[in-house]
């Protein structure tokens, strides 16, 4: 019986890849225990790309650590429900777990040199992976570790394949984890920053790539980033994290020329155009609050030009605004 | 705001890096030395009030450019020069580091990091009008007046680049050369750090050379850029000009990637290559791998910096046949 090499597009098209409920992951402290991430839902379906951004410490590449089962001690998932594929993660064992990711559900990391063992040759490395998830012969498993190289846009494949890390550039080196993410044909794949370390026209290449793979392929992909020109240009829907909660979400280009919550406009204000230039850029006063100091109610009242007493009585829930859902009282009744 | 008097002007510098490997193993192996051409060859000038900014990919020279500029690096060949500052006096050079956490001691309160230029190049006489002068220049940077009695790792990255600022500011500069400022920090701190460097520039009538890979943030602070390419400039224009008119290719190319959010430039597969290695750069024009109007001349000969459209330089084969 032979895999299939990738996932079809067609079938299973109600099963979401990744759908998250209530998440919450905590880090118990000598002072106490810190809420990392506060009730998230999320969902992506097959195909899609779904964009998490946020300022560092908004809790978006814990949400990626807690479905891939890789949170670091003393870090725990302390309530939700993940299912990958119609299948729940959550509550497996670290065996299962080990079986599931990988052939489920794939990761790319920030540093492509290193998610690479400097020591084997890229070819080895991937058909390592594919026969761990497959009952694949090497001889097969050779051919697919050429395809996957293809499929990835890197040029000379075959003589690739003999070549160790060290002799890729950075953008190779990150075409190579995608390829070594894509190797089990997964449903998912959590991305965490793919394009950072990366150069502006090499970032170019990769989300495209990651957009091609994505439609050719039907995989869902998680795309966990702090920059907005980087979602606007690769993902269909997105949420906006602030310090550990969603507070906003909703497909991209609603999101982007028509936020809802005040810290999305904040965000979207404060980029420098490209197109014309302004005196002064919309600022954010003040700074995204630390774990341990977090503000009681919503947590952005502190930096919000439209807080009201109920923003720091209580927390606002995620409810649908028109196309977009945002987490502000503004649209639920008001401030006061 | 233009005088047309230059704070700073740097003429044909170059600047080659020994990275061969230890003698023995050079013996033993019967290697060669490798030199990196890190700068070659770059001139510009930068006048009183403006911004200047250098833009280019990672091992563009960008941030060595900076160190020639500060003397943290001492330049191969070239002549940098400062122009005429307050009471005839050479301008007084600061820079501004990428990130908060590295570029301020850990174990000094803000107060001393912020004292420690005034101190030591004895600019007030007493101590009194020292801590004076550091609590005014925490309040510049909007900071409080009792945040110098606060360690750094009490702020947070944004507030932390502040410190560097003030700390920068304390020399009493008229140039600052900024080395990526806000690429360790978040999109909503970093607009408060490009508005306070803004305003400063304003009230305090500063010149900055400014160090960014981030087009976005580029075109917000400055008044000319130039483009580094393989260690050369390859296109050197007034702002606007860039934008809307950019004339060598990989400015083209530069600003054809650039994410943009509001008008985002969906599923087009850039397929440009990737920047050569410095150690082993390419003949003739450095980008002609790359270049999707190359000719045989670019391989060949190196193209100059000549005068193109406008208040251009470009330094391109192609764009030159065209004039």
């Amino acid at each position: 019986m032979t895999q299939p090499i990738l996932a079809s597009k067609d079938h299973e098209v109600a099963i979401p890849a990744l759908e998250v409920s209530g998440l919450s992951v905590e880090f118990p402290s000598r002072r106490g225990t810190l809420l990392a991430i506060d009730h998230v839902s999320m969902r992506i379906a097959p195909g899609e790309i779904l964009g998490v951004v946020g300022e560092s410490g908004a809790g978006k590449s814990i949400t990626g650590l807690a479905v891939l089962g890789l949170l670091e001690h003393p870090g725990r998932i302390s309530g939700g429900e993940i299912h990958v594929g119609g299948r729940r993660v959550d509550t497996l064992s670290e065996a299962e777990l080990t079986k599931v990711r990988g052939r489920e559900m794939g990761a790319i990391f920030q540093d492509p040199l290193t998610a690479l063992n400097p020591l084997f040759t890229v070819g080895k490395q991937l058909v390592e992976t594919i026969r761990l998830h497959s009952d694949m012969t090497k001889q097969a498993a050779n051919a697919r570790a050429l395809e996957l190289l293809q499929s990835v846009g890197i040029p000379a494949p075959e003589e690739r394949l003999r070549q160790y890390p060290h002799q890729f550039s950075g953008g190779m080196r990150q075409r190579v984890v995608i390829a070594l993410a894509l190797a089990a044909g997964p449903r998912l794949i959590i991305a965490d920053e793919p394009t950072t370390a990366l150069d502006v026209s090499i970032q170019a290449q990769i989300t495209a790539l990651l957009r091609r793979l994505c439609d050719e392929t039907g995989v869902g992909i998680m795309l966990v980033t702090h920059d907005m020109g980087v979602i606007a240009e690769t993902a269909d829907r997105v949420c906006v994290m602030y310090s550990g909660r969603v507070v906003e979400s909703g497909p991209v280009e609603d999101v982007i020329h028509n936020p809802q919550h005040p810290y999305t406009k904040g965000l979207m204000a404060a980029i420098p155009s490209l197109h014309d230039r302004v005196e002064t850029l919309a600022q954010i006063d003040g700074s995204m609050p630390r774990l341990n100091a977090r503000p009681p109610g919503c947590a952005f009242h502190p930096r919000c030009p439209h807080a009201g007493p109920k923003c720091s009585a209580a927390t606002p829930p995620l409810v649908s605004v028109g196309t977009t859902s945002a987490a502000c009282w503004l649209q639920q009744g008001g401030c006061q | 705001m233009n005088t047309h008097t230059p704070a700073l002007t740097v003429e044909g510098v170059s600047k080659t890096f020994d990275v061969s490997a230890p003698w023995l193993n050079r013996v033993l192996e019967r290697r060669p030395k490798l030199f990196v051409k890190a700068v070659a060859d770059v001139s510009f000038t930068v006048e009183k009030g403006t911004c200047c900014s250098i833009v280019g990919e990672s091992g563009c020279g960008k941030s060595t450019v900076a160190r020639l500029v500060t003397g943290l690096y001492r330049t191969t060949s070239g002549n940098i020069s400062f122009g005429t500052g307050a009471e005839g006096r050479p301008i007084r050079v600061q820079m501004i580091f990428q990130d908060p956490h590295s570029s301020v001691n850990p174990r000094w309160r803000v107060g001393d990091i912020i004292a420690e230029p005034i101190r030591e190049m004895k600019l007030r006489d007493t101590e009194a009008e020292t801590l004076a002068r550091v609590r005014e220049l925490l309040e510049t940077v909007g900071l409080g007046a009792d945040d110098a009695q606060k360690y750094p790792h009490e702020f947070s990255g944004g507030q932390r680049q502040r410190i560097s600022i003030a700390r920068a500011l304390a020399s009493e500069p008229e140039l600052l050369v900024c080395d990526e400022p806000t690429s360790a920090l978040d999109v909503s701190v970093q607009a408060q750090i490009l508005n306070l460097m803004r305003r400063l520039q304003d009230e305090l009538g500063l010149t900055y050379l400014f160090i960014s890979h981030d087009l976005s943030v580029v075109r917000h602070m400055s008044d000319q850029i130039a483009v580094m390419y393989l260690g050369r400039i390859v296109e050197q224009a007034p702002v606007e000009q860039l934008f809307t008119d950019p004339q060598h290719p990989y400015s083209q190319l530069l600003l054809k990637t650039i994410p943009d959010v509001k008008n985002p430039k969906r599923r087009v597969e850039a397929q440009a290559g990737e920047p050569p290695s410095p150690l082993n750069p390419p003949s003739g024009c450095a980008f002609h791998p790359r270049c999707p109007i190359a000719m045989e001349k670019c391989k060949a000969i190196m193209p100059e910096l000549l005068q193109a459209d406008g208040q251009a330089r470009v330094a391109c084969h192609a764009v030159a046949q065209k004039e």
